[in-house]
């Protein structure tokens, strides 16, 4: 069986972060893969490299993966200094080596933040996130309560704004392309997600408070509107949802009793 | 219901189908809510059935812990799903009912799964919609700004909710919402990164588990009055599949060893629109989703080994095998008979593509009658991932597609309440096989994960609490006890083979045979030769494994080689299954059962019957629980 009519074989250098535990240094080391088709994905690429690291008798790379179709948000990577690597819009699970070049050298690291400790090679710890969720991202409905779902109309402009913020995979590349580490779209989008529609009505106000303050605790910077994280965000996330949290924000902080 | 082996107690209700639910609700006994808090309930898995009844359970204030081995329960492979979800709310004024969705689904499952199960989810299905446009699931709408609805296969009108191509996704993040607001309220907790390694059962009663702790690898004890695997299924023993790469089936699989049974492990879903294999280092396979049926037209050249691009090919030289063969139902024929003629065209030397085992998904028909931004705002994402992977643009040439695995509808054998033969032992969702019978119809999985999570189990499990007499278990009890030292010696046994070759030599070896022999396509020859072939594999796997590092750390190779070495007892198993059910239904075709028309043939005299598996330590020992249709008619399946 073969690929796409384009198809090439690839060598390439890798210069891949090793570090065995969080309290490690870590270091860039060296590796080499032949022979690579551009068909295959980057993810695919480095299961190659593991492959022959392990018939070496040598530990293969970690790194986090799981549904390799872009939306599980587990697959990380800082490659060639871009959170995802060089395709807009994908994630790295879904960027092919049809990117690269022959002999090119690329450069693998984990996503760098404080709130992102490094827990091995390329996997972090990304569970400042869900706590960020628990304190506020969510509507407050047990099951059973719901009522029948039609009688709240939803125009659909604010039904797909909604849904376009909602598309947030969590993963976390916002965090490592931001110079301040600031997990500011990544918490806008699901603020903007439930502003956006009435059911999220209710604990508005409580909502975006709650959640920027574990922001802050969980040392995330603050935002200085540069849009490193609208560029490198997989699923394109608008910056508009920053400014929309912001606003929402000020008027809870303004109105809070 | 009757069942040929009293060992298999399906405990469903009697009398008119329409008041069984509702009736079998009142006649189950409830937890006083004050007493609840003094029941830890264990939780296995974070996808649509864990998260779901994960926060059911707590908001009803049950004690609940949450064992998920992602970092974060978000993370769960239901977020893959793509087209949608069913209910019988039939909005679009088409004719939908609840005995529709319940019919449709039985029939669409080839008539091997129980009346009474599958009724109650249709009959639940609208309140799961309800539900989650109340979490704020931002399901697609109309522009007067309702609820928007389309059509998948095996249905004759639009039932199907969905939020783009990512309504698994959003129904996950939904649940998940509601899960993490429980953490954050103190009712549920999460441990994550933990892999499920054994079950701890007490005097016959599932009281435990057996967790390893990924990132130290720590043994660690969980126990509780009852818990609840919703831990999907097992695609992944064909090695590629549309499941996500840590999907598997351990959980399910150390359950059946410690004495849960496994029904219908043959029962394979293949789908049919997949993006074909592009070569040798295939690490998984991508579903392009069934909703594209509804606009896209499939088809091959007429003639044999036609080379030329789709293009080139006129009108009166393709084969529109779909709609030639199945006029009423066209495009969208239920998965089975949609894979199965993609293969059969291919056999017959017809199909696309360099590999010829592709055929073609073609858009051009609606982008001339809808123009192309429509299209694009129906399918954007899926064009857009299909031209990432491929390198192609589906909008100027046809989509090329093979079937591929995609869901498994056998699972751990569950009574009506959705508990196993082990009492205290609860399976949701995938994990399970009680509802889709032999094939299971697109936008149906989600539908069943959550109505497991948030509207049966929180029910079935109250009654098995309130009526149920549990003793106390510590985390050293003697049965933790074993069950840790058996998986310390089983974690120990991986890592001193120090043999040469990697976890994934001997998956895709693994995953080859069930593909040639147990995939879309068995026949008596095939399986016996994969039942010689694959415990080879496994005392290859046990020793020349090599798997680096140790125990005490993050090691994903040691995670890989515990779940592949599961999978290689499950295989044997499947086909012994496939062997054994001498009659084709829904996804399981033997070729030695089929119409003049090579239509699947069911045996209804043989095999109108769940087959379902013990452990013995030697041979399996099969168990029957016989179907009893007493409100649909056994017919031979007719999509024409």
């Amino acid at each position: 069986m073969s690929g796409s009519e384009n198809s090439k074989l690839l060598n390439l250098n890798l210069k891949i972060w090793r570090q065995a535990i969080s309290s490690d240094e870590g270091s860039l080391k060296d590796y080499s893969v032949s022979n690579i088709s551009s068909d295959v994905s980057f993810l695919e690429m480095v299961d190659i490299l593991n492959q022959d690291l392990i018939t070496k008798g040598e530990e293969p790379v970690a790194f986090d993966h799981d549904c390799r179709e872009g939306i599980c948000g587990s697959c990380s990577m800082v490659i060639n200094g871009n959170p995802h690597g060089p395709d807009k819009g994908t994630a790295t699970c879904q960027l092919h080596m049809r990117h690269f070049e022959n002999n090119e050298t690329i450069t693998i690291e984990p996503f760098r933040a404080n709130a992102f400790p490094v827990v091995k090679d390329l996997v972090v710890d990304r569970s400042a996130f869900d706590r960020i969720q628990a304190k506020g991202g969510f509507i407050s409905v047990n099951t059973g309560n719901a009522v029948e779902a039609n009688t709240i109309p939803i125009s659909k402009e604010k039904a797909d704004l909604s849904f376009a913020a909602a598309s947030c995979i969590g993963c976390g590349a916002c965090v490592a392309a931001c110079k301040n580490s600031s997990a500011s779209l990544f918490v806008a989008a699901k603020v903007s997600q439930y502003a956006l529609l009435p059911q999220g009505e209710v604990e508005r106000k409580k909502r975006v408070i709650s959640m920027v303050e574990q922001m802050d605790e969980e040392g995330f910077g603050a935002c200085s509107v540069t849009g490193a994280c609208e560029a490198v965000c997989p699923k394109e996330i608008s910056l508009e949802n920053i400014a929309r949290m912001n606003r929402e924000y000020i008027a809870a902080k303004l109105t809070e009793r | 219901m009757t069942t040929s082996d009293s060992k298999l107690d399906s405990k469903c209700p009697s009398g008119p189908l329409e008041t069984r639910w509702t009736q079998h609700k009142f006649n189950m006994k409830l937890v006083n809510p004050a007493n609840r808090r003094k029941h830890k309930i264990i939780v296995v898995g974070t996808g649509l059935a864990g998260a779901s009844a994960a926060a059911s359970l707590a908001e009803m204030g049950y004690d609940v812990e949450v064992i998920s081995f992602h970092d974060s329960p978000r993370r769960a492979h239901s977020i893959a799903a793509q087209g949608g979800i069913n209910a019988a709310k039939n909005y679009p004024n088409d004719g939908d009912s609840v005995y529709r969705l319940f019919y449709d689904t039985i029939k669409g499952g080839d008539y091997r799964a129980r009346e009474s199960n599958v009724y109650r989810l249709a009959e639940v299905s609208s309140n799961i919609i309800d539900q989650c446009v109340a979490q704020g699931v931002p399901f697609a709408r109309e522009y007067g700004g309702l609820l928007s609805n389309r059509s998948f296969g095996g249905a004759q009108l639009s039932r199907t909710f969905y939020a783009a191509g990512q309504t698994g996704q959003q129904l996950l993040l939904g649940a998940y919402s509601a899960l993490m607001r429980q953490v954050g309220l103190g009712t549920a907790k999460l441990f994550p990164k933990r892999d499920m390694m054994d079950l701890v059962v007490v005097n016959g009663h599932a009281r435990g588990v057996i967790c390893r702790n990924m990132v130290n690898g720590e043994l660690e004890t969980y126990t509780g009055d009852a818990v609840l695997l919703c831990t999907g299924g097992y695609g992944n023993v064909f090695y590629l599949s549309t499941n996500a790469k840590a999907s598997n089936a351990s959980a399910a699989w150390r359950a059946y060893k410690k004495g849960a049974y496994f029904a219908n492990p043959c029962f394979t879903q293949i789908h049919p629109t997949c993006i074909p294999v592009a070569g040798e280092h295939q690490s998984k396979l991508t579903l392009m989703s069934e909703s594209l049926r509804n606009d896209g037209r499939v088809w091959v050249p007429k003639a044999k080994g036609d080379k030329r691009k789709a293009k080139d090919i006129p009108e009166s030289e393709r084969d529109y095998y779909l709609e030639r063969i199945y006029p009423s139902f066209g495009n969208l024929v239920p998965r089975d008979v949609a894979s199965r003629n993609a293969k059969k065209v291919c056999d017959e030397g017809r199909g696309v593509g360099d590999s010829g085992l592709a055929v073609y998904l073609d858009f051009a028909d609606s982008i001339s009658r809808l123009g192309e931004d429509k299209v694009r705002a129906r399918y954007g994402n899926l064009f857009q991932m299909y031209e990432k992977i491929t390198g192609d643009n589906p909008y100027k040439t046809p989509m090329r597609i093979y079937p591929a695995v995609h869901y498994t509808m056998g699972g751990l054998w569950v009574d009506y309440n959705l508990m196993s033969n082990l009492p205290g032992l609860f399976v949701l969702g995938e994990a399970n096989f009680s509802d889709h019978g032999a094939n299971r119809l697109g936008a149906s999985a989600l539908m069943q994960g959550l109505a497991d999570g948030y509207f049966v189990a929180p029910y079935t499990l109250a009654n098995y609490i309130a009526s149920t007499k549990l003793e106390k278990v510590t985390k050293d009890c003697d049965a933790a006890k074993a069950a840790t030292n058996d998986v310390k010696e089983r974690v120990e046994k991986l890592l001193s083979i120090k043999g040469k070759k990697s976890v994934d030599y001997f998956h895709k070896k693994l995953g080859k045979i069930m593909w040639d022999h147990c995939g879309m396509s068995r026949n008596e020859a095939g399986l016996k030769e994969a039942i010689q072939e694959i415990p080879k594999i496994k005392e290859e796997f046990w020793s020349d494994l090599a798997v680096l590092g140790s125990g005490n750390e993050l090691n994903q190779e040691l995670e890989k080689a515990a779940r592949v070495a599961d999978f290689l007892e499950l295989g044997e198993l499947m086909c012994r299954d496939a062997l054994y059910r001498t009659e084709s239904c829904g996804g399981h075709f033997r070729e030695e059962s089929q119409t003049p028309e090579n239509e699947a043939l069911r045996d209804d005299e043989k095999f109108c019957h769940s087959a379902v598996w013990e452990h013995t330590g030697k041979e399996p020992t099969l168990h029957k629980e016989e179907l009893n249709f007493e409100f649909v008619k056994l017919s031979q399946r007719s999509y024409k």
